[in-house]
């Protein structure tokens, strides 16, 4: 409709000039639709990290970065600044291809996976049948970043860590695909948004409490793992033992400065906010309002997805740090075998007369 | 010539020069990473053909993971490239022969009665169709005894992995973290109860002269 409406605009202001741009609109168009999904991304990148100061530093009593702006509001684009005007130093004998394709890879695949995200009914870049799968094979790319920068820049520091994120990355990503699997088989299909309209159906979305129909709560121990496999898999605290300040410094980003550190720091923010709007959509009913007096809309997304950050800022105040073998144990001895528990029972569940899922 | 067409000739291009340099680059770790992106351009042939499903999870299958591991595995290796290739131009006959024979085969098959283009249905499907379904549907009915199978065999594979490598040893110090977690305070902590003020010996000098001494 939108795009009609443009047409018709740009046809009419044009004139002779139109067949000139013809050829490439389908290109145009989408490059507009990514920029207008892009753009607040990487806003909200860049605005998160001076969220995440000021709320810890509220939670410690203390004030936060107040300096720069008024209430310390200019303190990304300081910082953005001072990091773009640092110089890039390349270690010795690193392989200098990757060691620049390193930091690439960590943040291409956080922001190409926002293409199958749906941000209200019917707006999404690409409403794909198979959406979920394209989540989960674009996240698990994420790794190649991390492991490339790791051993390009020919240091131990950095290999270690690099094999330290990407063992328990890896990790993470089974038990995130297993509570997937769960979300699945009730929603009974792959499209992302289908699964979001699948949650506004039932008992207590009729009685206009459509809080309690959404995901979370049927498969509340898959809520569960699949939002604590999401810190992990983001490499956040209490699982960022891949930065580890106390034992190798800063992990695979050790040897970096400058815009590549930078990159490495807006994928793991960009990585924060892709996690919590998959969280808000497969277990929080994406768009939905949570009770029926009120309109369904993007604003409710967006308002899951804040309060999904704020729980990850407030998981780094609030926890110290995993150690390695307990992060390990807790993916593949607690979290894989709970998955595998719940996908029977919700398989049983399924085919009982209680079947909420009709 | 069509969109399409050029697409599929720009990702076969790649997908054949990575494949070539998987076998030619002198590093294994970037002739892994060229595997991965032979991998990824086939999975975005396959994408074209609109089997959205294989190429995904050719992705989420390979990529995202047995590269990975692979990856992991041969940056800790030390590989002498040198000595891996100090008969190379003995073997090259064998593996010329065995090259020649793959290729006849394939060409046997799509060139014959049944794979090739002509013979094959046509590919007009309806709006709503999802081979995604058509693969599970066929999975759990027709093919449903050897796709379980295919994953006991997997399962003794895995098994058989880990018992080649299992070495348990006696004199290996471990630490059990579900005993480490379960650990309560009484376990660690004994609380004494005393009387939260000691009663000071009665003072007998001036303050003055207990600052100075300090």
């Amino acid at each position: 409709m939108m795009e009609a409406q443009l047409l018709q605009f740009l046809q009419s202001q044009l004139g002779t000039q139109w067949s000139l741009v013809e050829p490439v609109w389908p290109l145009l168009w989408s490059l507009m639709k990514i920029v207008a999904i892009l753009a607040p991304v990487v806003a909200a990148v860049a605005y998160l990290p001076y969220f995440e100061r000021k709320v810890i530093a509220y939670m410690h009593v203390r004030i936060g970065p107040n300096r720069v702006g008024p209430a310390g509001l200019l303190q990304p684009i300081a910082d953005a600044l001072k990091l773009v005007f640092k110089e890039i130093i390349v270690p010795t004998q690193a392989s200098k291809v990757l060691y620049v394709l390193g930091p690439i890879m960590a943040l291409a695949p956080a922001l190409i996976a926002w293409a199958v995200i749906p941000f209200d009914a019917g707006l999404v870049l690409a409403d794909i049948d198979a959406g979920v799968l394209y989540l989960l094979a674009v996240s698990s790319l994420g790794v190649y970043g991390i492991i490339i920068s790791g051993w390009a820049s020919n240091s131990k520091y950095a290999f270690m860590g690099a094999m330290r994120a990407t063992a328990q990355m890896i990790s993470y990503e089974v038990s995130m695909g297993m509570a997937l699997i769960v979300v699945l088989m009730i929603s009974n299909t792959l499209n992302l948004s289908e699964i979001v309209a699948g949650q506004g159906r039932g008992m207590f979305a009729e009685m206009g409490i459509g809080i309690l129909s959404w995901n979370w709560l049927p498969l509340l121990p898959m809520f569960f793992v699949y939002l604590v496999s999401g810190v992990a898999e983001t490499n956040r605290s209490p699982f960022d033992v891949v930065e580890g300040e106390s034992e190798i410094v800063a992990g695979h980003m050790v040897e970096y400065s400058g815009m590549a550190f930078a990159l490495f720091f807006l994928a793991e923010y960009a990585n924060m906010i892709l996690v919590s709007a998959a969280v808000s959509i497969l277990f929080l009913g994406g768009w939905l309002s949570p009770v029926g007096f009120l309109p369904d809309g993007i604003w409710w997304l967006i308002a899951k997805i804040s309060v999904l950050l704020f729980l990850f800022l407030w998981l780094r105040a609030t926890f110290p740090r995993y150690r390695y073998d307990q992060i390990m144990r807790l993916g593949w001895k607690v979290f894989l075998p709970l998955c595998f528990v719940w996908i029977i029972v919700v398989a049983i569940w399924m085919l009982t007369p209680f079947n909420i899922w009709q | 010539m069509e969109f399409k067409t050029f697409v599929f000739y720009v990702l076969a291009a790649m997908l054949l020069l990575a494949a070539l340099r998987v076998i030619t680059a002198k590093n294994p770790v970037h002739a892994v990473l060229f595997l991965v992106l032979a991998f990824f351009s086939a999975g975005s042939l396959w994408l074209l053909l609109q089997a959205e499903f294989l190429a995904l999870v050719l992705l989420m299958v390979y990529v995202g993971a047995v590269m990975v591991l692979f990856l992991f595995v041969v940056m800790m290796l030390d590989i002498d490239v040198a000595r891996l290739r100090h008969r190379f131009w003995s073997y090259l006959p064998l593996g010329a022969v065995i090259g020649l024979l793959i290729a006849v085969q394939m060409a046997l098959v799509l060139g014959g009665n049944y794979f090739s283009a002509d013979a094959l249905p046509g590919h007009a499907m309806p709006a709503d169709y999802s081979n995604t379904k058509e693969l599970a549907r066929l999975l759990i009915s027709e093919y449903y005894y050897p796709f379980e199978l295919a994953s006991v065999v997997l399962l003794v594979g895995i098994i058989a992995a880990v018992m080649l490598t299992l070495r348990a040893r006696k004199d290996t110090k471990y630490q059990q973290p579900h005993e480490q977690v379960a650990v309560k305070r009484e376990d660690r902590i004994r609380m004494v109860s005393m009387a939260s003020e000691k009663e000071q010996p009665s003072v007998t000098e001036t303050p003055a002269e207990k600052q100075g001494g300090q």
